[in-house]
Protein backbone atom coordinates (compact mmCIF):
# COMPACT_ATOMS: atom_id res chain seq x y z
CA UNK A 1 0.00 0.00 0.00
CA UNK A 2 1.51 3.78 -0.72
CA UNK A 3 0.74 6.02 2.33
CA UNK A 4 -2.52 7.24 1.09
CA UNK A 5 -3.52 10.83 1.54
CA UNK A 6 0.36 12.57 1.97
CA UNK A 7 0.46 15.64 1.72
CA UNK A 8 2.94 18.68 1.90
CA UNK A 9 2.51 22.06 2.23
CA UNK A 10 5.04 24.39 1.11
CA UNK A 11 4.96 27.92 1.91
CA UNK A 12 5.68 30.54 -0.58
CA UNK A 13 7.75 33.25 -0.23
CA UNK A 14 11.06 33.60 -2.11
CA UNK A 15 12.29 32.00 -6.06
CA UNK A 16 13.84 29.97 -4.40
CA UNK A 17 10.45 28.20 -3.29
CA UNK A 18 9.16 27.94 -6.58
CA UNK A 19 11.77 25.60 -6.82
CA UNK A 20 11.38 23.78 -3.84
CA UNK A 21 7.52 23.12 -4.59
CA UNK A 22 8.04 21.84 -7.96
CA UNK A 23 10.74 19.55 -6.77
CA UNK A 24 7.83 18.56 -4.06
CA UNK A 25 5.39 18.14 -6.68
CA UNK A 26 7.61 15.72 -9.08
CA UNK A 27 8.68 13.71 -6.00
CA UNK A 28 5.53 13.25 -5.25
CA UNK A 29 4.04 12.57 -8.81
CA UNK A 30 7.13 9.72 -9.08
CA UNK A 31 6.11 8.18 -5.72
CA UNK A 32 2.65 7.80 -6.81
CA UNK A 33 3.58 5.68 -10.05
CA UNK A 34 3.37 8.62 -12.60
CA UNK A 35 5.48 8.62 -15.51
CA UNK A 36 8.19 11.07 -16.60
CA UNK A 37 5.55 13.05 -19.08
CA UNK A 38 3.35 13.80 -16.19
CA UNK A 39 6.11 14.51 -13.37
CA UNK A 40 7.45 17.35 -15.69
CA UNK A 41 3.67 18.52 -16.82
CA UNK A 42 2.83 18.81 -12.97
CA UNK A 43 6.35 20.25 -12.21
CA UNK A 44 6.23 22.80 -14.44
CA UNK A 45 2.43 23.72 -13.52
CA UNK A 46 3.37 24.17 -10.36
CA UNK A 47 6.03 26.23 -11.19
CA UNK A 48 3.71 28.70 -13.32
CA UNK A 49 1.63 29.18 -10.50
CA UNK A 50 3.88 29.55 -7.70
CA UNK A 51 5.62 32.08 -9.85
CA UNK A 52 2.70 33.85 -10.18
CA UNK A 53 2.15 33.98 -6.35
CA UNK A 54 5.49 35.85 -5.91
CA UNK A 55 5.02 37.99 -8.59
CA UNK A 56 1.54 39.52 -8.22
CA UNK A 57 0.77 38.89 -4.65
CA UNK A 58 4.47 38.34 -2.89
CA UNK A 59 3.59 35.71 -1.16
CA UNK A 60 1.24 32.51 -0.40
CA UNK A 61 1.53 28.77 -0.42
CA UNK A 62 1.38 25.81 -2.08
CA UNK A 63 -0.04 22.35 -0.80
CA UNK A 64 0.60 18.98 -2.65
CA UNK A 65 -1.50 16.51 -1.94
CA UNK A 66 -2.04 12.72 -3.00
CA UNK A 67 -5.88 12.36 -3.50
CA UNK A 68 -6.08 9.13 -4.76
CA UNK A 69 -9.25 6.99 -4.38
CA UNK A 70 -10.09 3.67 -5.62
CA UNK A 71 -10.56 4.37 -9.26
CA UNK A 72 -7.56 6.78 -9.81
CA UNK A 73 -4.26 7.67 -8.68
CA UNK A 74 -4.74 11.35 -8.38
CA UNK A 75 -2.61 14.14 -7.50
CA UNK A 76 -3.93 17.72 -6.65
CA UNK A 77 -2.53 20.79 -5.71
CA UNK A 78 -4.08 23.96 -4.03
CA UNK A 79 -2.01 27.29 -4.56
CA UNK A 80 -3.17 30.25 -2.90
CA UNK A 81 -2.49 33.64 -1.96
CA UNK A 82 -3.93 36.61 -0.24
CA UNK A 83 -2.88 39.32 -3.46
CA UNK A 84 -4.47 41.66 -5.45
CA UNK A 85 -6.58 38.71 -7.05
CA UNK A 86 -7.11 38.26 -10.75
CA UNK A 87 -9.41 41.13 -11.97
CA UNK A 88 -10.30 39.17 -15.06
CA UNK A 89 -10.31 35.76 -15.06
CA UNK A 90 -10.95 34.94 -18.38
CA UNK A 91 -8.57 37.63 -19.96
CA UNK A 92 -5.98 36.04 -17.67
CA UNK A 93 -6.98 32.60 -19.18
CA UNK A 94 -6.28 33.94 -22.92
CA UNK A 95 -3.01 32.83 -24.09
CA UNK A 96 -0.57 35.80 -24.99
CA UNK A 97 -2.14 37.81 -22.54
CA UNK A 98 0.09 39.65 -20.17
CA UNK A 99 -0.05 42.52 -17.55
CA UNK A 100 3.68 41.24 -16.30
CA UNK A 101 5.32 42.35 -19.46
CA UNK A 102 5.19 38.48 -19.24
CA UNK A 103 4.48 36.03 -22.58
CA UNK A 104 0.99 35.52 -21.14
CA UNK A 105 1.54 31.84 -21.77
CA UNK A 106 1.38 31.17 -17.54
CA UNK A 107 -2.25 30.48 -17.12
CA UNK A 108 -3.05 29.01 -20.43
CA UNK A 109 -0.51 27.06 -20.35
CA UNK A 110 -0.74 25.16 -17.21
CA UNK A 111 -4.61 24.50 -17.58
CA UNK A 112 -3.08 22.63 -20.64
CA UNK A 113 -0.55 20.82 -19.10
CA UNK A 114 -3.05 19.13 -16.18
CA UNK A 115 -6.64 17.44 -16.27
CA UNK A 116 -8.30 19.56 -13.83
CA UNK A 117 -8.04 23.28 -12.99
CA UNK A 118 -10.00 25.53 -11.18
CA UNK A 119 -9.70 28.81 -9.90
CA UNK A 120 -11.37 31.46 -7.93
CA UNK A 121 -10.06 34.78 -7.55
CA UNK A 122 -11.25 37.90 -5.65
CA UNK A 123 -9.61 40.79 -3.87
CA UNK A 124 -7.55 39.40 -0.85
CA UNK A 125 -8.31 35.67 -1.95
CA UNK A 126 -6.88 33.58 -5.31
CA UNK A 127 -7.32 29.76 -5.26
CA UNK A 128 -5.76 28.10 -7.92
CA UNK A 129 -6.47 23.72 -7.32
CA UNK A 130 -5.13 21.89 -10.91
CA UNK A 131 -5.00 18.15 -10.40
CA UNK A 132 -3.32 15.18 -12.75
CA UNK A 133 -4.68 11.54 -12.58
CA UNK A 134 -4.30 8.58 -14.34
CA UNK A 135 -7.30 5.58 -13.89
CA UNK A 136 -5.65 2.83 -11.41
CA UNK B 1 24.81 30.26 -7.78
CA UNK B 2 26.90 30.91 -10.52
CA UNK B 3 27.08 28.93 -13.82
CA UNK B 4 30.86 28.72 -15.21
CA UNK B 5 31.07 29.39 -18.67
CA UNK B 6 33.68 27.57 -20.69
CA UNK B 7 35.80 29.06 -23.27
CA UNK B 8 36.86 27.08 -26.51
CA UNK B 9 39.02 29.26 -28.51
CA UNK B 10 36.19 31.82 -29.87
CA UNK B 11 33.35 29.79 -28.56
CA UNK B 12 31.65 29.84 -25.34
CA UNK B 13 30.05 26.71 -23.98
CA UNK B 14 28.17 27.18 -20.69
CA UNK B 15 26.09 24.05 -19.50
CA UNK B 16 23.17 24.67 -17.06
CA UNK B 17 24.10 21.91 -14.45
CA UNK B 18 21.33 22.50 -11.27
CA UNK B 19 17.56 23.66 -11.45
CA UNK B 20 17.94 27.48 -11.52
CA UNK B 21 15.89 30.08 -9.33
CA UNK B 22 14.79 33.11 -11.07
CA UNK B 23 17.52 35.12 -9.52
CA UNK B 24 20.24 32.56 -10.78
CA UNK B 25 18.71 32.87 -14.24
CA UNK B 26 18.81 35.99 -14.59
CA UNK B 27 22.12 36.43 -13.19
CA UNK B 28 23.22 33.23 -15.82
CA UNK B 29 21.75 35.87 -18.85
CA UNK B 30 24.01 39.20 -17.99
CA UNK B 31 27.26 37.29 -17.03
CA UNK B 32 26.79 35.32 -20.79
CA UNK B 33 25.83 38.64 -22.30
CA UNK B 34 28.95 40.44 -20.75
CA UNK B 35 31.47 37.24 -21.29
CA UNK B 36 30.32 37.56 -25.22
CA UNK B 37 31.37 40.84 -25.60
CA UNK B 38 34.23 40.63 -23.58
CA UNK B 39 36.15 37.55 -25.61
CA UNK B 40 33.49 38.90 -29.29
CA UNK B 41 32.84 35.26 -28.98
CA UNK B 42 31.72 33.95 -32.39
CA UNK B 43 29.76 30.92 -31.28
CA UNK B 44 28.00 30.07 -27.87
CA UNK B 45 26.21 26.90 -26.74
CA UNK B 46 24.05 26.17 -24.07
CA UNK B 47 23.81 22.79 -22.60
CA UNK B 48 20.12 22.05 -21.01
CA UNK B 49 20.62 18.35 -20.51
CA UNK B 50 20.24 18.65 -16.79
CA UNK B 51 17.15 20.88 -16.59
CA UNK B 52 14.16 18.88 -16.37
CA UNK B 53 12.05 21.64 -15.80
CA UNK B 54 11.86 24.13 -18.25
CA UNK B 55 8.89 26.73 -17.69
CA UNK B 56 7.38 29.64 -19.33
CA UNK B 57 9.66 31.78 -17.51
CA UNK B 58 13.28 30.06 -18.06
CA UNK B 59 12.03 29.65 -21.72
CA UNK B 60 11.93 32.96 -21.66
CA UNK B 61 14.97 33.93 -20.41
CA UNK B 62 16.58 31.08 -22.36
CA UNK B 63 14.99 32.69 -25.46
CA UNK B 64 16.07 36.21 -24.84
CA UNK B 65 19.61 35.05 -23.53
CA UNK B 66 19.78 33.62 -26.95
CA UNK B 67 18.54 36.77 -29.31
CA UNK B 68 20.73 39.01 -27.19
CA UNK B 69 23.79 37.03 -27.63
CA UNK B 70 22.51 37.24 -31.80
CA UNK B 71 22.83 40.90 -31.37
CA UNK B 72 25.77 41.03 -30.01
CA UNK B 73 27.19 38.74 -33.39
CA UNK B 74 27.55 35.35 -32.22
CA UNK B 75 25.95 32.32 -33.25
CA UNK B 76 23.85 30.32 -30.55
CA UNK B 77 22.74 26.97 -30.35
CA UNK B 78 20.77 25.43 -27.45
CA UNK B 79 21.64 21.79 -26.82
CA UNK B 80 20.09 18.78 -24.95
CA UNK B 81 16.36 19.87 -24.69
CA UNK B 82 14.81 16.65 -22.84
CA UNK B 83 11.75 14.83 -24.50
CA UNK B 84 9.61 15.50 -21.53
CA UNK B 85 10.51 19.06 -21.70
CA UNK B 86 9.77 19.45 -25.36
CA UNK B 87 6.51 17.82 -25.06
CA UNK B 88 5.60 20.26 -22.21
CA UNK B 89 6.70 23.20 -23.74
CA UNK B 90 4.68 22.75 -26.86
CA UNK B 91 1.50 21.58 -24.71
CA UNK B 92 2.10 25.16 -22.97
CA UNK B 93 2.34 27.21 -26.13
CA UNK B 94 4.07 26.56 -29.30
CA UNK B 95 6.82 29.64 -29.52
CA UNK B 96 7.94 28.92 -26.15
CA UNK B 97 11.35 27.94 -27.42
CA UNK B 98 12.16 29.37 -31.00
CA UNK B 99 15.82 29.35 -30.85
CA UNK B 100 18.34 26.65 -32.51
CA UNK B 101 18.57 23.18 -31.13
CA UNK B 102 20.55 20.62 -31.05
CA UNK B 103 20.38 16.90 -29.25
CA UNK B 104 23.74 17.27 -27.51
CA UNK B 105 26.91 19.35 -26.91
CA UNK B 106 29.10 17.73 -29.94
CA UNK B 107 26.50 17.91 -32.48
CA UNK B 108 25.50 21.37 -30.99
CA UNK B 109 29.57 23.01 -31.55
CA UNK B 110 29.74 21.19 -35.11
CA UNK B 111 26.58 23.53 -36.18
CA UNK B 112 28.26 26.01 -34.54
CA UNK B 113 31.50 25.43 -35.99
CA UNK B 114 29.55 25.02 -39.65
CA UNK B 115 27.95 28.36 -39.12
CA UNK B 116 30.81 30.28 -38.12
CA UNK B 117 32.89 29.27 -41.21
CA UNK B 118 29.83 30.14 -43.62
CA UNK B 119 29.93 33.48 -42.01
CA UNK B 120 33.56 33.95 -43.76
CA UNK B 121 34.68 36.28 -40.58
CA UNK B 122 36.88 32.99 -39.21
CA UNK B 123 40.33 34.79 -40.16
CA UNK B 124 39.57 36.84 -36.69
CA UNK B 125 40.55 33.05 -35.48
CA UNK B 126 43.71 33.29 -35.94
CA UNK B 127 44.60 36.59 -34.24
CA UNK B 128 43.43 34.28 -31.16
CA UNK B 129 46.61 34.00 -29.62
CA UNK B 130 48.61 37.46 -29.78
Amino acid sequence: MTEAFASEFIPIRTPTDIVTARRAARTLCERLGFGKADQTRLATAVSELTRNVIQYAREGSCQISDTSDAGYRRIRVLVEDHGPGIPDITLALTDGYSTSGGLGAGLPGTRRLVDDFGIESAPGLTRITIALQKPL
Amino acid sequence: MKIPILRLGRILLVSIQDDLTDNDAMQFQSDLVERVAEIEALGVAIDITALDVVDSYMARVINDTACMVGLLGAEVVICGVQPFVAMTLIEMGRDLLGANCAFNLEQGLEILNRRIATRGDIHIDEDEDD
